[in-house]
């Protein structure tokens, strides 16, 4: 291993983040920390997963849609970010693509996302 | 002045702080860093220290500078590199110099070698705007315009900017800030990016255009028996 790698791996180690198992197509919501001024609170930014990047590496990031106010919003956050509080996931979607971007061409009813009933999680 | 440091560029990575910052960082190592020789005002009329960093084979290295060497009672280094330092400044030859050398906070000026492009156009050496996609241009999108005047000059002028070789040529970032430094690996991670390729070899100085960090180590961070002590004293220093 690279000493780059293992500075990556010694960081990701250091950050002590469990990242809960989930893909693209699941609804998530992340608490994200928000700073005003002097007070920190962490703010719930809930969506569909439409993909994520970079697998566990330092660098991952991953994109959250939702349709807020009628305005399809997309947030990219960094997998490891020190901002991101908790990422939970809300529902499994059942999807056949690892990045979901034709949901910007779809609203309404053709945009839904079936659920997995019987979704199996991925042992540790 | 300090004497500055020799460093192999190691790569890129992140670092995710505390407070929720991400700051990208070049890594740079000092391997091996030893002092080679002293010049001073009496012999050689200035007063500088040569530094060597690196490994390389004894069977490699000339005679001449297996002498050089065997007279610092070092082992052959790869990369040879002088620092201009105040006469209070010398550090004893032999002296291995660590990377809390500079302190976490403090802004350094980072000199090496860019990555060679080749012959590149006068759009991508010079930031030329090139010429439009439509309108009649034919075959030249991407060439320079015009190169001067009329009969009168009738000439191109000297120093015109024009397609060329580029890249491969010293190049120093002024004003980079060392964001974390690691004496027992022999790391120095600097905010941004660093000219040069991974695996390039890099000189790093204290920044001429900033004052001067009060608090560094002088003359220089010097491997000891008891290392570890020195590294608390690095901490402090955060800007």
């Amino acid at each position: 291993m690279n000493l780059i790698a293992q500075l990556e791996a010694e960081q990701i180690a250091a950050l002590g983040k469990t990242i809960p198992d989930f893909k693209a197509g699941d609804t998530i919501r992340v608490g994200y920390k928000v700073t005003e001024g002097s007070r920190s609170r962490v703010q719930a930014y809930e969506g569909v997963c439409i993909g994520r990047k970079g697998g566990l590496t330092l660098g991952a990031s991953f994109t959250v849609r939702k349709i807020s106010f009628g305005e399809g919003v997309e947030r990219v956050f960094p997998l490891y970010s020190t901002n991101i509080d908790s990422i939970e996931v809300v529902r499994r979607g059942k999807v056949r693509r690892a990045k979901l971007y034709y949901l910007r061409a779809r609203r309404g009813k053709s945009a839904r996302i079936a659920e997995v009933t019987n979704y199996k999680e991925k042992a540790e | 002045m300090r004497s500055g440091v020799i460093a192999k560029k190691l790569g890129m990575t992140r670092l995710f702080l505390a407070d929720g910052k991400q700051v990208p960082v070049t890594v740079l190592q000092l391997d091996s860093l030893q002092v080679v020789a002293q010049r001073t005002a009496d012999k050689d009329g200035y007063t500088a220290v040569q530094l060597g960093a690196g490994v390389a084979k004894a069977k490699r290295t000339t005679a001449a500078q297996r002498g050089h060497f065997a007279k610092a009672n070092v082992a052959p280094k790869r990369k040879i590199a002088e620092f201009r330092v105040s006469p209070d400044c010398l550090i004893e030859v032999g002296a291995e110099i660590t990377a809390d050398h500079y302190l976490e906070g403090q802004y350094v000026d980072v000199a090496g070698t860019s990555i060679g492009k080749g012959f590149a156009g006068a759009m991508k050496r010079h930031n030329f705007g090139g010429l439009r996609a439509s309108h009649g241009v034919s075959v030249s999108h991407r060439s320079h315009g015009s190169t001067g005047q009329c009969q009168d000059p009738g000439k191109v002028f000297k120093g015109k900017k024009m397609a060329g070789h580029m890249g491969a040529v010293r190049v120093t970032t002024q004003n980079l800030q060392v964001v974390r430094t690691d004496a027992d690996r022999g790391l120095i991670m600097i905010k941004g990016a660093v000219p040069g390729s991974k695996g390039g070899w890099v000189t790093i100085k204290d920044a001429v255009k900033k004052p001067e960090a009060k608090d560094a180590p002088r003359p220089a961070a010097i491997r000891t028996a008891a290392a570890p002590a020195a590294e608390v004293a690095a901490e402090g220093g955060e800007a």
